[in-house]
């Protein structure tokens, strides 16, 4: 028996583990204190911190200037009649007044906003056919967009969704009045409002020649009043899937009350600074209904800062929370020392 | 798994399907994977390692020839032949054996722990059989016997054979388990062979393990479904009110489906598109991290050098890799005492010896010392037949043998003499005793070191070398042991025509049997003894005695007469004994060590400091296993009081425990009232249970047989009561299935977390009850480690076991938890607040990928990390402070109130993660005034600040900061940006453009300076509680691992310090014992020379041969060793 146990430790080197740090759980390690000097300081540090960029945020917020319109219940009469599908060939159009107090200077961006729409409704959401606006040959009664996709008599719809039958197709024009009697059309740029990646990467029209047949075979959506091929028929670049206008809308808001950029200033001639202050009227083709579902339109016209446009949020919240961090600071110092002398 | 079905059926219904399919198939195929491979490899191993055994070889009787076969394919009728120390492989009927008379010993420590060797004999007709295996092969008897069943001293049968009828009983079995010891070779044949065997049957039935958490683990589950249940119909109802109030209008932008078109219909299918959403709130990944943590944690275990024991190569092993955290929370301990906590090595330790004490060391200022290895050990060399194992430190014991001190020699040679032991020389010079007790065998090896050389016997002589002179004695009779002499003694003539009487028994009963005249020395030597005692040695006094010639014939008539009369001849021999065994003259005292494990007195003192309650549980007799209580410390001389209940009837065992329990409160009571603030003590710990009140210090000792009764229905409350109060509970004679109810009965009623451990095959029953089981491996028989969850090499591990291994794992998994259930809620219900402002329409938040990728991929692996390698206190600091293992104990880790917590947290979190972005891109533009509040910018914003704010709580919650969790933590964040650009990229969305829609918006949003702010708000805001609170309950109300952990800090700067648990306690203690393990009956087995080989027997004369006519010789035997055994075996059988 001896001989054979020690024939096999000959054999079998011993069983005895490693001597690794790492089996012997004894690798180098660093461990996070929290001391009272660090963690009350970091609390100060934190709590200034905080202080700071809400102010900060605060005060930049405050040198944004913003101008809403609230147009649908201006045009009352045109918002009654589109509460009545039956009406959708008669135009409606109406003209909503305001006046600039001050000018707005800088880039002004104005923008469509819609109230209580619920664009991130998750049936409406996923129905749109990514494939589809991408340019490509696909059956598009596999993808969501039920039940956006095919006529009766078998012609897909271009494009198909919920997201792309809904879209936002009043036309709003800005005039200005440096006085009581000129009237100048504000110069309004409709291309560059988007992001790149959606303009160049996600939205492709399908290859051909020239649009209109590379739409041929397929039928605009039910709300439309025209085909995708004809939504700029002055810039080709900015026609069918490829319309400004079009991608930003597919861009689904992530809640029920929105505004998506709609047309940025030209800065040339007199508008070179901004918008002067003074007289202007909206000039709306009046299609979108929003009465139906207690919705509001309004456009929005609106500087930016590097925080983004008029919302205090962001610093209110700063503030508050620099606050109360360095108020725990100091009940905390208070109850450290206070206990630490029992 | 419920998971498992929901998501087959719901996903692949496109109404309701709110996730795309991959979204929750790629991680649950993920953990189906991991959890089939590991239980694979699991399995794999334990087969392994079972195969171990049923490998094992023996030689099996085939067609007339012997043939080594594995133990698995043994049958019941196949001949086995087994041969010296080697394991029985099955129930065998003994059939011959190489000794005379067909007799032939066994160990049995390994199915009941008692450590003497006991005497089968083969009936006659067959014992001729010897090894003619041509004769053995013919060999074609038939046994009918009682069917398998698992009383381990009691078998019933017949066996036929040549038109003869012999009645079998227990006499006659080897049972698997068992080791043949001094016995060249015997045959047997299998009765009951695998599962059938006494062994087997009594192993109890192996049950899935599971721990304290994993059920807890179910339960929260449960609920948390429940809660899912509970959002899911809110929502439902948001989504009816929302359709019938606001969608009905909205509907001319957004149809019915053909399928849905009423509000209640769409709120029904609402319903399960969100408990769709919402599942992950009921992580179905935890329970494969909780797995992998937990093999990481019985990889540590088996990693572990302090627990790795070099002379048998022995590491520690896990067998099982689900139960380590229950480590962390153990209460009772039980414990096999052969083998577990001794070592089943006695060694002769120390002497007084006409009133002076040997064995001590004293350093050169005369003060006792603790022997070390610079201790030299005294050189043995002059003697060629000393054992070498053997070493003593005391040079004046051996100066005072050398000087022929006549009381030093007189001493020794009473230990060469009166023993039962037998000598087998084999190659020139090697001695081999062959001893009946390990008791006795210390003595008489440590005789023979000493120079008395006990060399061999006959039935009428004994042959000694005294300091190299031989000089044969004549054995003229052998007073036997027996449980109410405790003591033996042996008449001898020497060379010179002396009779002299030696004696060595119990010093009660021997100092009562003094000559006047040695009164001073008896108390000297009494004073000794207690010394002894106190440090848990076996004390044994010796005396001797001349007689004369007129004496002894007188006393050998009378003894002759005794011995032949027919009834009640126990009682007239002992009164015979009686007679000689007077005023005798006190030689001195033995101490032997039944030497402990190592470190077992620690071990069980720290276990003890950690308010682990400590039971042994052995098979072995009451004054072994007390004994061994006192040397280990769990009894001690300033306790209290220790009960001992040994009534044979339910009605005395009853009385007995109430007797316990009255004095138990009472004390209490009385104490209470004189401190004045032992009532706010009361008050304080009103909730706990009365155990709590009690104070000081009790123990109860139960036997076997009271035991039986104290688990019977009506009085296991009152036996579990008391036990449970006192601080040491130790149950000897108690059979292996009795070890496991009385599991059983703790695990029922305390709820507490136990753990048995235990070395032999009569422990397994109790390790698989147990909720872990622990095995002594290292040994000989492996069926105790094979039945454990972890099994090692010595005892003493257990500690590092529990207060490392266990106190991190516990520490751990319920960290992991913790964090894992914040993380889930707080990933999960922001989709629940998103509910109330998209219409309850199950839109998700985060891109579909995030949801998949989430829990597997971006936050799986810190959380493990920590799960893995985590420690709050250093090791030596987990073994030093044992108080630091309470919280596990106590459940306060993790619990239902701390789930709530995590559960408060992650909701908090969510809510913070979901309303600062919303606030912040409330009908907001981006800092170019393009979109920032679209669904998609908003869902990249939320998902990266979910992964910022959960990195930093568990930067937070890390406390032991390796370069793993560094890589983990960095890595994960830096891995979720890669794949979030990368998903976002234009290569993958021009592939799949239906499945990467996000295309962009990573550069877009994360471009965006108001993104960042919105990340870092959400991040402070949901952290810095956190922080407040944790640095509150830091600073302002340590726990005890805090304070150890600011001292560790300092101990780092300085130099560490000393652990200052080491206290060896003091007692004294006088527990006199007759050779505990020794069995009466040998001494006549020797007197009537049967166990002698034929050659060794000289015509039998003289006394010899008045012993040889008493033929009944091995019937008395028989009857003498089963009694003790029968008396609580037949209560046992009623009970069963």
């Amino acid at each position: 028996m001896t001989n054979k146990s020690s024939k096999r430790t000959q054999q079998h080197p011993s069983r005895c583990p490693d001597n690794s740090a790492f089996k012997q759980q004894r690798l180098p390690a660093s461990e996070l204190e929290l001391t009272a000097p660090a963690v009350l300081s970091s609390f100060f540090i934190i709590g200034l911190v905080c202080l700071a960029v809400g102010i900060c945020l605060i005060l930049t917020v405050l040198r944004v200037q913003e101008i809403q319109i609230n147009y649908s219940d201006i045009c009352s009469n045109c918002s009654k009649l589109r509460e009545n599908a039956s009406n959708w060939k008669t135009e409606c159009h109406c003209t909503a007044n305001f006046t600039l107090e001050l000018s707005m200077e800088g880039d002004v961006l104005m923008y469509y906003g819609l109230q209580n729409f619920f664009q991130n409704h998750r049936r409406y959401v996923i129905s749109r056919s990514n494939a589809q606006l991408l340019g490509k040959d696909v059956n598009i009664e596999n993808s969501n967009c039920e039940p956006f996709t095919i006529y009766p008599n078998g012609t897909p719809m271009a494009p198909c969704g919920a997201i792309a039958n809904s879209m936002f197709n009043d036309t709003i024009h800005l005039s200005y009045y440096p006085n009581s009697t000129t009237v100048i059309q504000v110069p309004l740029l409709k291309r560059g409002n988007s992001w790149w990646t959606d303009k160049n990467v996600k939205f492709f029209n399908p290859p051909s020649h020239n649009l209109s047949s590379a739409f041929a075979g397929s039928a605009r959506p039910p709300y439309w009043e025209k085909p995708v091929y004809l939504l700029d028929e002055e810039d080709d670049e900015n026609n069918g899937y490829k319309n400004d206008d079009f991608i930003i809308w597919m861009r689904v808001s992530a809640f029920a009350t929105f505004k998506n950029l709609y047309r940025r200033l030209s800065r040339i001639n007199e508008f070179a600074d901004g918008l002067p202050a003074g007289n202007y009227s909206l000039h709306i083709s009046y299609n979108f209904p929003v009465t139906k579902f207690r919705g509001k339109k309004q456009v929005v016209f609106s500087t930016v800062v590097w925080s983004g446009g008029r919302n205090f949020f962001l610093g209110i919240a700063y503030t508050i929370s620099g606050a109360v961090i360095l108020l725990a600071g100091f009940i905390l110092m208070a109850l450290h020392l206070k206990l630490r002398k029992k | 798994m419920y998971v498992t079905c929901y998501k087959f059926t719901y996903c692949l219904i496109p109404e309701i399907s709110s996730l795309s399919w991959f979204t929750t198939i790629v991680p649950l195929v993920l953990v189906l994977t991991i959890t089939a491979v590991k239980d694979a490899t699991d399995d794999y191993f334990r087969h392994n390692s079972d195969n171990q055994v049923n490998n094992r070889q023996s030689e099996v009787l085939i067609d007339g020839k012997l043939q080594k076969e594995k133990w698995m394919n043994v049958r019941a009728g196949d001949i086995i032949k087994l041969e010296n120390n080697q394991f029985v492989a099955a129930d065998l009927l003994l059939l011959s054996s190489s000794e005379p008379h067909g007799l032939c010993y066994i160990e049995t420590a390994e199915l009941d722990g008692e450590t003497n060797l006991k005497v089968r004999q083969a009936l006659p007709v067959t014992s001729e059989l010897g090894d003619d295996i041509g004769r053995l092969a013919e060999f074609d008897g038939d046994v009918v016997c009682e069917p398998p069943n698992n009383k381990l001293d009691k078998f019933v049968g017949i066996l036929s054979w040549k038109d003869n009828k012999y009645p079998l009983n227990n006499e006659k079995m080897l049972l698997r388990g068992c080791v043949l010891r001094n016995t060249v070779w015997c045959f047997g044949m299998v009765i009951f062979a695998g599962p059938d065997t006494k062994l087997m049957q009594n192993s109890g039935k192996t049950k899935l393990k599971r721990t304290s958490i994993d059920q807890l683990m179910n339960t929260l589950v449960l609920w948390i479904f429940g809660f899912l249940v509970c959002m899911g119909i809110i929502l439902a109802i948001g989504n009816t009110v929302w359709e019938r109030q606001v969608g009905a209008r909205f509907r001319i932008y957004l149809y019915w489906n053909e399928v849905v078109n009423s509000s209640i219909f769409s709120g029904f299918l609402t319903f399960w598109s969100y408990i769709i959403i919402l599942n992950t709130v009921v992580p179905i990944s935890i329970y494969v991290s909780v797995e992998v943590i937990r093999l990481g944690h019985s990889h540590f275990i088996n990693w572990d050098r302090k627990m790795y024991y070099p002379p048998k190569d022995t590491p520690a092993e896990a067998w099982t890799t689900t139960l380590n955290e229950e480590l962390g929370q153990i209460e009772y301990v039980f414990s096999d005492k052969t083998g577990t906590l001794t070592q089943n090595i006695m060694t002769f330790n120390k002497c007084s010896i006409n009133g002076k004490v040997y064995g001590e060391v004293h350093d050169d200022f005369d003060r006792k010392t603790e022997i070390n290895k610079k201790t030299l050990p005294v050189d043995f060399s002059f003697n060629l037949l000393a054992d070498s194992k053997i070493h003593c430190y005391d040079h004046s014991l051996i100066e005072s043998i050398k000087l022929g001190d006549p009381t030093v020699q007189e001493f020794f040679r009473l230990l060469s003499l009166c023993h039962t032991v037998m000598t087998e020389e084999k190659n020139a010079g090697e001695l081999i005793y062959q001893v009946q007790s390990p008791d006795e065998g210390a003595l008489v090896t440590a005789a023979r070191n000493f120079g008395f050389i006990f060399k061999s016997r006959t039935p009428e002589t004994i042959t000694v070398e005294e300091m190299g002179k031989l000089i044969t004695y004549r054995l003229l009779a052998i007073l036997d042991f027996n449980h109410v002499r405790k003591r033996m003694s042996v008449i001898v003539r020497n060379p010179d025509g002396q009779i002299k009487l030696y004696s060595k028994g119990a010093d009660t009963i021997l100092f009562e049997r003094l000559h006047p005249s040695n009164e001073e020395l008896m108390f000297l030597t009494s004073d000794h003894l207690g010394e002894f005692a106190g440090e848990g040695l076996r004390t044994l006094a010796l005396a001797y005695k001349n007689l004369t010639e007129e004496q002894f014939k007188e006393w050998l008539k009378m003894y002759q007469e005794a011995n032949t009369s027919l009834d009640s001849r126990e009682e007239r021999l002992s009164i015979v004994y009686e007679k000689i065994e007077r005023d005798m003259m006190l030689l001195g005292a033995t101490a032997i060590e039944d030497k402990l494990q190592e470190g077992v007195t620690d071990t069980i003192a720290s276990l003890l400091l950690a308010n682990i309650k400590i039971w042994v549980l052995t098979g072995d007799k009451q004054e072994t296993a007390m004994n061994i209580g006192y040397s280990c410390h769990m009894l001690t001389d300033a306790m209290n009081e220790i009960f001992i209940v040994t009534g044979h009837t339910a009605i005395e065992v009853r009385e007995e425990l109430r007797k316990a329990k009255e004095l138990l409160f009472g004390q209490s009571g009385g104490l209470s009232n004189d401190h004045a603030n032992g009532e706010k003590i009361q008050e304080s710990k009103q909730n706990s249970v009365l155990e709590e009140t009690v104070t000081g210090d009790y123990a109860l000792v139960i036997n076997g047989h009271s035991l039986a009764h104290a688990l019977e229905a009506h009085l296991e409350n009152e036996f579990l009561e008391t036990a449970c109060m006192c601080k040491t509970v130790i149950c000897c004679r108690v059979t292996p299935l009795q070890k496991a109810q009385v599991v059983e009965l703790v695990k029922k009623h305390r709820r507490a977390v136990t753990l048995a451990i235990g070395d032999g095959a009569n422990d397994i029953s109790m390790i698989k009850s147990a909720h872990i089981g622990v095995g002594i491996s290292g040994q000989e028989g492996m069926q105790a480690v094979l039945a454990s969850d972890y099994s090692f090499a010595q005892f003493r591990y257990l500690q590092r076991l529990l207060f490392v291994h266990g106190r991190w794992s516990y520490f751990r998994m319920c960290k992991f938890l913790c964090y894992f259930f914040y993380k889930n809620f707080a990933f999960t219900l922001v989709h629940f607040w998103f509910g109330f402002f998209c219409g309850f329409s199950a839109q998700t938040v985060y891109d579909q990928w995030f949801i998949t990728l989430f829990n597997i991929v971006y936050t799986s692996l810190p959380v493990l990390a920590m799960g893995l390698f985590d420690q709050d206190v250093s090791e030596q600091n987990s073994m030093d402070y044992a108080k630091l293992y309470e919280p596990g104990q106590l459940n306060l880790l993790f619990n239902k109130r701390r789930f709530f917590i995590c559960m408060a947290h992650g909701i908090y979190t969510s809510t913070a993660l979901f309303f600062i972005p919303y606030g912040a891109f409330y009908n907001a533009v981006g800092e170019d005034g393009k979109h920032i509040a679209d669904y998609q910018s908003f869902s990249v914003t939320i998902a990266t600040s979910l992964i910022i704010v959960v990195s930093v709580q568990i930067v937070l919650d890390t406390s032991y900061w390796t370069a793993i969790n560094h890589f983990f933590i960095w890595g994960s964040i830096a891995v979720y940006f890669a794949i979030l650009f990368a998903m976002h990229s234009n290569g993958i969305f021009d592939i799949f453009p239906s499945h990467f829609p996000f295309v962009g918006n990573a550069r877009n949003s994360l471009g965006q300076m108001s993104v960042w702010l919105v990340i870092l708000l959400t991040t402070v805001v949901s952290v810095m509680p956190v922080i407040t609170f944790q640095f509150f309950m830091v600073d302002l109300h340590p726990t005890l691992s805090d304070k150890v952990r600011n001292l560790q800090k300092v101990q780092k700067r300085q130099k560490p310090l000393q652990s200052h648990m080491r206290q060896t306690h003091r007692t004294s203690s006088r527990r006199s014992a007759y050779a505990f393990a020794h069995q009466e009956g040998f001494g006549e087995l020797i007197t009537s020379g049967k166990n002698m080989r034929v050659n060794n027997l000289h015509s039998a004369s003289g006394l010899g041969r008045t012993m040889q006519n008493s033929t009944s010789w091995i019937e008395n035997l028989r009857k003498k060793t089963s009694e003790t055994v029968n008396s609580f075996s037949s209560d046992r059988i009623m009970k069963l």
